[in-house]
């Protein structure tokens, strides 16, 4: 029993570094408003459907509300404010990217997924220069894809709307 | 590193388990060998042979390999179980559980090789042919109970090895009972112990108290295995949602069936995180077996219902507070041996351990039968310390004083002793309780004993909650803070009452602040209005009344923090999964007082009362109440007022862009109140075109000029005693508030009504030369209304709350008049003296104003205290009279100056 428990200790071990070595290439992709978005897929813990949200009224109006992800208590994020675009038509049906961080997890509220991508590290690429100051702090870097292209998201920025008042 | 670190902590567990359950199989197996229990012990200590040499440590390899050998022999049948191989092997756990100790400790396996030990596990393992030839020595002296494995019985006769058979090799499996099948009885076991080696060292323990029947699970898997279970509870909830829109009775019975087992279930799961409180007394025996036994006092320990469960993290939350309330009974509580038989008490002093479920809680007691708390003492001690101040131990009560035991720094004994008294006591205890929502009490009865009791909830995690609604959303407010529901319906609506813009209800005679939950949160307005539920809250040590759209009922909630994205908000101290598996949040009482401002406003409220002695209760005074705009009741002393009048609309003209009626043919102005005290809400245009013809004016007016103030509505004319709260938040136009004839109305500042309309009427006729007026008065309310009539007149006001200051003011000030209340007349003999002399000398003549003209102290109105005495709200009357004086004083003074002309002349 002992001996067994040992191994998958190692085995998790070895699990994680491998993991590791492919997180930048590896990118969750979904769709906010009319832009193709990217984040490193070992951050996201799964995607869902549209869920039960519950409004925390007085909460910032990025956060649309409280889910029950099993139990646990996940806030949402309305992208579409995160990132400054034009609010989501009411009819429109929203896809939750779960999102793993040190304090548990918070749910992105996107238009639609995407899949997961491979990235050449050669196609990536830094923002250009005219790309406003409040777009920069959240997109790392810019991949060229054959005919879009998909702005990789720095997840921790993008998550940390801070506490509020 | 860390995950080695975490692998050999591993390892020290499943090891020192095993260990302990050795011991006892392997004085079974002396007793009775079975092949069964000879494989049980194989494997085990094959196991952490093997362990061991995978992790590196030799040493305890080197001793369990030898001890391996010996039972793989007598497994294989080689030979027979006597004493001399059980102590050998006994000897070998030892020495294996003091490496682990060592290793627990230092992370090393230590010096000692047990060179000794392995030598002679060696020679026993190489001479299989001594067992049979095996020679009885004699033995057997002083054979403990228990504690340590004695060899008792010689070998058994050959029949036996037949019967060893190979073990499975199947893992080891969690501590089984001890208790294996019973085991078979040999015929022929004749007892002759032989016993060459010593017997192991007393340090072999038995293995400890439950470990043989529980498991170790780590307490996340706990709460995973909760939050799985609560997940099932709404997967069941559905599907009986669902099932009971179908007509299939097999999928109604399963469904049923799934529900129960899934409460039970639920039940179970929840139960695991519960211990029993003699978890943490266990070792209480031992403290106080210490602690009497430094002291040189007897003392037994009695313990009742030590099975009481409790949430594993509040039993670690009161181990140490129990432990040290403990120490001190011991300590403090019981007397020496020899005081308690000079008192006639039994030698032997007893302590008490109880714990009992009540009301959802778990009450601890702890009671000796000792001395009991000297209140006395305890009251010199605080006041030798510093802690409390003679007088305020005078005033205290024996239980107030007990009390005093709860502060920091507060040690009664008479010496520091190494048991208890180092500074830190009681009051550790109290917070680390109160820490988890428990609370502490202490019952003493002089000579005869104490008893602390804990009043402790029963888990954390889990609390109770009231389910209410507003603005569409659900909220759950934690039952602790929750004191009483009030539903208002009908009539009775209009219960709540405005004291400005802030509602209040009137509980019980109080008025309560109340706020309204869909407001506070920006939610939309309730929709019906034809019931509103008030919960009254408790936050802190102030009340307030929530109204929220419904009240739903209670439940049992599982508390869960919200994210840290959202822990700014002070409203919400955290949220909950409802039976629907929608989430709900959980209000934040006292965060929610704040945001509504119910809780700063009352806490200013006091300690204005506390700075301004409102007027005296018993007065009685004559009010005028109308309506105007949303402020419903506003009052005035008919006093100030000249006249009502009613004034058709069409009589309303226009002079200098005001509007003006001719009133006794003369100019009077009008002015919309409403203007005044909601400018915000004021539109000129909308105000006349929605105006009732004719309008209600009520005029004000002084010997030179009137005005008249546009009101909606006169209410009423009413006798009433009022006692006012000055405003905190101030408005322009409103003194202050009061409860007139049962409801809440707001008195008018004349004063500042004339400063906002910055009408010249009743600028002071410049033909009189200006008088400044003292105005003593101990009602700042009383004070405001009379300098709105003495400015009106024309006069300069100063005001005065005490006859001490009215003294500074005269010794600082010109004053040529004082106005003094009947309160400060009749009621501070000794200043009024003082100020009569102060003033008489400077010639200030003063003029007292009652209530009632009989109220005055008899003989004194001949101008003993005072020059003049006029009724407080008789306003021509007192003007005239203070006119007079004004003029008598200056006449005098003219007079002065002429004789001191005269004098100068001469």
């Amino acid at each position: 029993m002992l001996s067994n428990s040992m191994l998958s200790n190692h085995n998790g071990a070895a699990a994680k570094t491998s993991a590791a070595n492919s997180q930048n290439t590896q990118v969750s992709t979904f769709y906010v408003g009319k832009y193709f978005f990217g984040i490193e897929v070992v951050r996201v813990q799964e995607v869902l459907r549209c869920q039960k949200m519950t409004v925390v009224p007085l909460a910032p109006p990025v956060i649309e509300g409280l889910i029950n992800l099993r139990g646990q208590i996940v806030p949402a994020l309305d992208m579409r404010r995160r990132l400054n675009l034009e609010p989501r038509k009411a009819e429109a049906v929203p896809m939750n990217v779960i999102v793993r961080t040190e304090e548990g997890a918070i749910s992105l509220i996107v238009d639609d997924i995407g899949d997961v991508l491979d990235l050449e590290p050669e196609n990536i690429e830094t923002p250009p220069d005219n790309l406003g100051a409040e777009a920069r702090e959240l997109i790392r870097s810019v991949y060229k894809l054959k005919d879009s292209l998909l702005l990789l998201l720095d997840t921790d920025r993008t998550i940390d709307v801070g506490p509020t008042h | 590193m860390l995950e080695d670190d975490e692998i050999i902590r591993e390892f020290l567990i499943e090891s020192n388990e095993n260990l302990n359950r050795l011991d006892t199989e392997i004085v079974d197996l002396e007793r009775h060998p079975t092949a069964e229990r000879l494989a049980s012990i194989f494997r085990t200590i094959h196991t952490i042979k093997g362990t061991c040499g995978f992790l590196g440590f030799e040493k305890l390899e080197g001793i369990t390999h030898h001890a391996e050998n010996i039972l793989s022999q007598l497994r294989a049948g080689q030979r027979q179980v006597s004493g001399n191989l059980v102590s050998v092997i006994l000897e070998s756990v030892d020495a294996v559980r003091q490496i682990l100790n060592k290793i627990e400790s230092t992370g090393q396996e230590g010096d000692n090789s047990y060179p000794e030990l392995v030598e002679r596990l060696e020679r026993t393992a190489a001479d299989t042919t001594s067992d049979a030839a095996a020679v009885a020595t004699a033995v057997a002296s002083g054979e403990t109970a228990g504690a340590k494995p004695q060899p008792a019985e010689a070998a058994p006769s050959a029949p036996q090895a037949a019967e060893v058979v190979a073990p499975t090799p199947e893992k080891v499996s969690l501590p089984a009972i001890a208790e294996a099948p019973a085991p078979v009885r040999k015929e022929n076991t004749p007892v002759i112990a032989a016993v060459t080696t010593p017997p192991p060292p007393a340090e072999v323990e038995k293995s400890s108290n439950i470990a043989d029947s529980s498991i170790r699970v780590d307490v996340s898997l706990l709460d995973k295995l909760m939050n799985l279970v609560g997940e099932l509870v709404l997967a069941r909830n559905q599907i009986l949602q669902f099932t009971s829109q179908h007509d299939d009775t097999g999928l109604n019975a399963t469904s049923q069936r799934l529900n129960l087992i899934t409460s039970e279930l639920q039940e179970g799961v929840m139960k695991t995180r519960m211990q029993p409180i003699g978890m943490i007394w266990n070792k209480l025996p031992r403290v106080v077996r210490d602690v009497a036994h430094s002291l040189g006092k007897q003392l037994e320990l009695e313990m009742e219902g030590a099975d009481t469960e409790l949430d594993k993290t509040i039993i670690e939350a009161i181990k140490d507070p129990l432990t040290h309330m403990v120490r001190n009974a011991c300590d403090h509580g019981v007397e020496d041996t020899e005081t308690r038989i000079r008192k006639g008490k039994p030698a032997k002093g007893t302590l008490k351990l109880k714990a009992y479920h009540e009301g959802g809680q778990v009450n601890i007691e702890i009671s000796d039968d000792g001395a009991g708390i000297d209140a006395e003492r305890v009251k010199r001690k605080a006041i030798e310390k510093g802690l409390i101040r003679a007088e305020q131990a005078a005033a205290m009560s024996e239980r107030e004083s007990i009390g005093l035991l709860f502060l920091p720094g507060f040690s009664t004994a008479q010496t520091v002793t190494n048991v208890s008294g180092r500074g830190v006591g009681m009051d550790v205890v109290k917070s680390n309780v109160e820490k988890i929502g428990g609370a502490v009490d202490i019952a003493t009865k002089l000579g005869e004993g104490t008893t602390v009791k804990l009043k402790i909830p029963l888990t954390l995690a889990i609390i109770p909650g009231l389910l209410v609604t507003s603005g569409g959303h659900r909220f759950v407010i934690p039952q602790v803070s929750l004191l009483e529901l009030i539903r208002l319906e009908g009539d009775a609506l209009s219960k709540i009452e405005f004291v400005h813009q802030a509602p209040v209800y009137r509980r019980r005679g109080a008025l309560l602040p109340i706020a309204y939950l869909n407001e506070v949160l920006k939610l939309p307005p309730t929709v019906s209005e034809e019931a509103k539920n008030i919960v009254v809250l408790q936050a802190e040590e102030r009340q307030f009344g929530l109204v929220v759209d419904g009240v739903n009922d209670t439940q049992e909630i599982v508390v869960k923090p919200m994210g840290k994205q959202l822990k700014g908000l002070t409203c919400y101290s955290g949220s909950t999964i409802m039976g629907d598996g929608a989430v709900a949040l959980i209000l934040d009482v006292i965060g929610i007082g704040q945001l509504s401002g119910v809780l700063n406003r009352t806490r200013e409220a006091h300690r204005s009362d506390a700075g301004e002695p409102a007027t005296a209760e018993g007065q009685k005074q004559r009010l005028l109440l109308f309506k105007s705009g949303s402020f419903e009741r506003l009052a005035v002393p008919l006093g100030l007022v000249a006249r009502l009048e009613e004034i058709p609309l069409s009589s309303v003209e226009y002079a200098a862009g005001r509007r003006v009626v001719q009133y006794r043919d003369q100019i009077l102005p009008l002015i919309a109140l409403s203007s005044i005290i909601e400018p915000q809400s004021f539109a000129p245009a909308a105000q006349e075109a929605e105006q009732p013809d004719p309008i209600q004016v009520v005029v004000f007016s002084n010997e030179e000029n009137t005005m008249g103030l546009i009101v909606d509505q006169i209410v009423d004319i009413v006798d009433e005693a009022v006692t006012m709260r000055r405003s905190n938040s101030p408005r322009p136009g409103i003194l202050g508030s009061a409860v007139v004839g049962k409801k809440v109305a707001d008195f008018l500042d004349l004063q500042s009504i004339i400063e906002t309309t910055g009408e010249k009427f009743f600028a002071a006729p410049e033909s009189r030369s200006v008088s400044t007026v003292l105005l003593a008065e101990s009602s700042a309310f009383n004070r405001g209304l009379l300098r709105s009539q003495l400015e009106m007149s024309g006069y300069e006001v100063l005001e005065a709350g005490s006859t001490s200051e009215a003294l500074q003011r005269v010794e600082r000030e010109s004053i040529q008049i004082m106005v003094i209340g009947s309160d400060l007349v009749a009621g501070d003999p000794a200043g009024m003296e003082k100020v009569r002399k102060r003033t008489a000398s400077a010639r200030i003549p003063i003029l007292a104003l009652g209530n009632a003209a009989n109220e005055m102290p008899a003989g004194k109105s001949n101008g003993s205290l005072y020059d003049d005495y006029q009724l407080r709200f008789e306003r021509q009357a007192m003007l005239e009279s203070i006119a007079r004086l004004a003029m008598a004083t200056s006449d005098s003074r003219i007079a002065d100056l002429e004789r001191a002309g005269e004098l100068v002349h001469a």
